[in-house]
Order: structure tokens, then sequence, then C-alpha cells
């Protein structure tokens, strides 16, 4: 985000400095993922519901133009207000212009990816706007001046005392206090006076029913509802694809969120918001922003049935030991490599690199996004652009020479095997990015081809 | 053409053939078991549950958690709970309040969800603004799971629902659970024979 000249290994490199914090990043990550495991094996019918809102969602893309015409009609005839913004400049404007209209400085916001991804709160600010963000996780990260490094989990790539030593210059705590549970409640005391002194608060939108023209918001803080209820206007964020058809569609999706997020059966709230309180407005903007660009890449649509849960993160093998951050995008993990490329295909031409294919993401996806092919695919489509990093060019021309000649593939093995074992110097050094956290393999006596000619001959 | 009717024709020009919308299959479950699935389950998510034959039980607890000045606000119609305090002003002006008492239309057994709408709990924000929260649910007033849930619902015209399970929490904080986030600190749930 701010650093757009170092890609993904530079930046994972950064976050591998400090060992002892990337075991505890990749540890706690994986102990989400178990309570993920032990929440979707409670349900026999897991398979069938991650089936069904696959197809639910397909149904969805298949026909999004007439589920939002859909949508729009039933919200505005509910008397919320709706807006369209093709792009992240045209959503900013659109709130800022709300608030300007109002008479209103001051805003408090709930999670929005979306708003990350638009970046919302730097135009705020460049506007004079204040904007608070509520979420505990992401209040952090805001007052440490830092983007999100996870979906779900905004500050999983902070210590406690980090936290600590954050809250003792902004909200007044004990020095080297790092207790959870006190910091939990100087925020929620801070937090409350914001709530109850602003007159706008931004949330985002889980889902929204076309046939009904609400919204669902999904919080465990309580958060999002605090702010809604107490303000004048509140001004909801939606991709065009957080859209499902029916009411009932819902029972599925609830059903699945929360146990692939963090392995709860559901999160604390799950709100329904159909018509404003009595008085009040509710303005819905409903974003594109490259959206229906990617609708239109066959083999990268499936991406948008992303329901955000943050299941690929937390259980893929490059996420837990390379950090939300080294990603530098607002969506991080193997889903946002796939969303990503298709906003700007150079920029993030290294994400869909930053993968091991191991297709754990796709295993655990509630929705059945083919996450890790679609990673492969970005590869071939970003090398046909031109945007391979130059190593990586190098290394395939000699990698295709190497395997598409016999003698070249032998003799290459050989120097391989004697260089491991006489000379693991020339190897073993910084030069050889394979040996960053990695320490190089014994070499074999022989390669298998060797072994068996000389096996079958005895 | 306006900003909405150019990227409806983008979506348009880009969305696939049609794919049809799946039939939604579960399996109902309608018996006396499904008491003890939503008590174990809203317990282990930081709920309580009593199990209450008489509106007394209530009033008893109510007293023992709870002392004298601290306001509390009862959206009920127990009788027993008349004597507590009763108003909605301002959305704001009930930040002081310390518990407040609700009805719930039903729970769901498998997440100790209870659906609560707009015209039982007065303002929006009560739930969410009250230190502490009961709800009184009858023992009756129990599906199974979601699907149920929805069909339950089907088609009524609140403005404004939600789903409640539990305490508010955050484990944003190096994962370490804390209970009381920004909403209610605690959930207790009387169970009416």
């Amino acid at each position: 985000m701010q650093n757009v000249t170092k890609n993904h290994a530079e930046l994972a490199t950064e976050f591998n400095k400090d060992e002892e914090r990337v075991d505890w990043h990749d540890e706690t990550l994986w102990w989400v993922r178990q309570k993920r495991d032990k929440a979707a094996h409670q349900l026999p019918e897991w398979e069938y519901l991650r089936d069904t809102a696959s197809k639910i969602k397909e149904n969805v893309l298949s026909n999004l133009s007439g589920y939002l015409q859909q949508f729009e009609e039933n919200a505005e005839k509910n008397g919320v207000i709706v807006h369209w913004a093709a792009d992240a400049a045209a959503h900013n404007k659109i709130v800022v212009d709300l608030l300007t209209a109002n008479g209103i400085t001051k805003m408090v916001k709930s999670k929005s990816m979306l708003t990350e991804e638009c970046h919302l709160n730097e135009y705020m600010e460049n506007n004079g706007l204040e904007v608070i963000d509520s979420d505990l996780g992401e209040r952090i990260v805001q007052l440490a001046k830092e983007p999100p490094s996870h979906i779900v989990l905004p500050c999983i790539h902070k210590k406690k005392e980090e936290i600590g030593d954050l809250f003792h210059v902004h909200l007044g705590t004990p020095e080297g206090n790092a207790d959870p549970q006190l910091l939990t409640e100087a925020a929620r005391q801070h937090l409350r006076d914001t709530f109850l002194t602003r007159r706008a608060a931004l949330t985002g939108v889980n889902f929204a029913v076309a046939e009904t023209g609400e919204f669902v918001i999904c919080t465990n803080e309580g958060n999002a509802d605090m702010g809604a209820h107490l303000a004048d206007i509140h001004i909801a964020s939606m991709g065009i694809e957080k859209i499902i058809p029916e009411r009932k569609h819902l029972g599925v999706f609830l059903r699945l969120l929360t146990r692939s997020a963090t392995g709860q059966p559901i999160t604390t709230y799950s709100s329904h918001f159909r018509r404003p309180r009595s008085g009040k407005k509710i303005h819905l903007i409903i974003v594109d922003n490259g959206r229906s660009k990617q609708l239109g890449r066959e083999d990268f649509r499936n991406s948008l049935k992303c329901i955000r849960c943050g299941a690929c993160m937390n259980t893929c093998p490059v996420y837990r030991r390379s950090g939300g951050h080294s990603y530098h995008s607002a969506i991080a993990g193997p889903i946002g490599s796939i969303l990503t490329p298709n906003l700007d295909m150079e920029k993030y031409s290294d994400l869909p690199f930053a993968s091991t294919l191991c297709g754990s993401c796709s295993n655990v996806c509630p929705v059945k996004i083919d996450i890790h092919q679609q990673l492969y695919k970005w590869r071939q489509v970003i090398v046909k652009n031109g945007y391979t990093p130059k190593s990586k060019t190098v290394a395939m021309k000699m990698m295709s020479f190497t395997l598409s000649s016999p003698s070249a593939y032998h003799a290459g093995g050989k120097v391989g095997r004697w260089v491991l074992k006489y000379a693991p110097f020339a190897i073993n050094n910084k030069l050889n990015p394979w040996y960053k956290q990695r320490d190089m393999p014994q070499p074999p006596n022989a390669s298998f081809g060797e072994w068996y000619a000389k096996n079958r001959k005895e | 053409m306006t900003e909405r009717d150019k990227i409806l024709a983008a979506i348009r020009a880009n969305q696939p053939v049609l794919s049809p919308l799946p039939e939604i299959k579960f399996n109902k479950v309608d018996d006396d078991s499904i008491t003890d699935k939503f008590i174990k389950t809203l317990t282990t998510i930081g709920g309580k549950v009593v199990c209450a034959s008489k509106n007394d039980d209530i009033f008893t607890y109510i007293s023992s958690v709870t002392i004298t000045d601290q306001r509390i606000l009862n959206m009920t119609d127990l009788a027993d709970l008349k004597s507590l305090q009763s108003d909605t002003a301002l959305p704001h002006s009930l930040q002081n309040v310390e518990l407040a008492v609700i009805k719930g239309h039903f729970g769901v057994a498998e997440n100790g969800a209870i659906w609560v709408t707009e015209e039982l709990i007065g303002e929006r924000v009560l739930p969410f603004i009250s230190q502490n929260l009961v709800v009184v649910l009858n023992v009756n007033d129990l599906v199974d799971n979601m699907h149920e849930a929805y069909e339950k619902i089907d088609h009524a015209g609140y403005s404004f629902g939600t789903f409640i399970a539990g305490p508010s929490k955050t484990a944003d904080i190096e994962q370490s659970l804390v209970v009381g986030a920004h909403g209610a600190r605690s959930m207790t749930v009387f169970l009416i024979e």
C-alpha cells in the first residue's frame, strides 16, 4: 500500500526477521484454522452447505444486474436512499458529500474492507474530516497508522505489549500494562463516548437481500449496531457482489460464515436493516470498483463469490509465515491474491506467486472458490502480459532449457549433487533465496536415473 | 447514461449465462433434545441460561445482580417487573441502562442465537447499549437451525431485526477472548416453561 516499490517476497523477508513473532503468528492462525475444523465437523451437512452456498452465488453472478435492480427497488420502497459508485473515488466522494451536506465533520465507522480498498480514511482526512474505526482491531491499527493485516483479525500481526504502548500514548492506560482485559475495557470506554457523539456512522454490508431490500451486518463486538442506532445518518457501503436472492438464503450463509472464520457457531450479532429509524436516514452505496470487470474474466469470476471469512488466510502456509502486510493490498492472503491483480495487474503481479499452490485454501473455502487454480491461472496471465519479475524470467528460461535437453539435465544434476556434497558454502549462502530460513538437504549419492541403471545391471 | 446505468450495463455485458438457484434441503428437528442443545450452545459461547417456571425467578435474579439506583429497563409485559423503570426517549439517554429485560421471538439451538425485532426492544440500540441483557423466552419457542429460523421469520415485515448470541466479545488482542467489547457484558436467558 504505502510501499509500492517492495514486492511480497521482500516484505515477507522483513516480517521474517523476527523469528519468534513469525512462529507465534503461524501457530495462532493455525489454531484459528483448527477451531474452524472443529466447528465444521459438527455439522454432517457441512459439504452440502458449501455446495449450496457456491451454487447460490453462481446464480447471483449469472443474474447480478437483475438482482441489483430488484434490491434497489425494494430498498427504496423501504425508505433507504441508494447510491451507485463506479470506483473508489466515486464512493469516497459520495461519503464526503453526504457528510458535508449535513454539516458533519466526524464519523464513526465499523469494519468495512471495501472502505479499506477505497482508502476512505485517507480521503476523509485529506478533506479535513475525522473518522474513527470502532472495531477494536481496526482501532488498534488506526492508532498505529497501519492498514489491517487480516480481514477478520485486523491486528493479528501485533503483540499485546505493542498495543499496550499504543493505548498508553493515545488512551492513557498505565504504562507497561498489556492485559487484554484492561486494554479492551479502555477501548470500550473511549469508543462509547465516540458512539454517543457522532451523528454519522458508516458500516459495511455482509449480505444484501434482493427479495426484501434489507441488508445484514455481522459483528461480535456490537460496534456496527452501536454506531448505526445512535447516528442520524447511517451510510452502508457494499460491493455489488454482496447480493443474495432471498431472505431464506441467509440461513445457508450465516451457518457457514463464522464457523469458517473463527469456529464460532454464529457472530454475537447478525443485524438485519430494512427501514431507517423514524426521522433518520440510511444511505446505501453500491460499489463496482473493478468487480464488473472481474465478472467478465471467465477464469476469475468465481472470486466474486467470496464472503470474506478469512479461512483461506488462516490455513495458508505462506500467509501464516509472511504476514498480511507483505501482500501490500487491502485484502491479503490467497483470496486477495486473486482479487487484486484484477485492479492493477502490474502493481500486484507478485501476489499470485506468493503461494505454494498446495490447495488448502480451496479446501476450506465456504463457497468453494477454486482459489489455488485461479492463482495458477493468474501466473499465466501475468507472464503473458509481461509483468513477471526479472529474476523469475531468467530462472524460468534456464529451467526450460535444462528440462528440454537431457544432456543438460543430467549434467546439471551431477554438478548440483557434487556442490552440495563438497562445496555446500557455494549454495548455503545469502545469494540463494532457498537458503533463507531453510537448510539445504543432504545430497543423494546418485540420481534416480543412475541408481536405476546400476541396479538393473545387478 | 448515469453512473448507475453504466455499472449495470457493464455487469450485464459480463455476467455468464443464467445458472439455476439450488433448492435448500434440510432435516427438520422437532424433539425435546433441542432445548438441551440450545442451553449447551449458548452456555459455550458465554451466555447464561436459567430454566424458570415462574416470573418470580426473573425478579429474584434481577435483584441479585443489580443494586439500588441502577437503571433497569423492562420491555416485557411481565407484571412482576412493572415496578422497574420503563422509558425510552432519545436512544442516547439509554447510555446509563445497567440492565435491559426484553422478550425474544425464538431461539436457535445450533448457535444459541435469539431473534429479536424492533417492536420488542423499543429503541434499536437498547440490547447493545445496556451493560447487561436479560432475554425472556418461552421454552416452546426454539428451533433447531437457521433454515428453520428463516422459515419461521418467513416474510415478516420488520424494520429492524437481529439475532443475538451471547454477550458482546472480542479476541482482537492476541486472540485472547474478552467479554464485553461494545455491547452487553452479559446475556442471561430465562427459558419459561
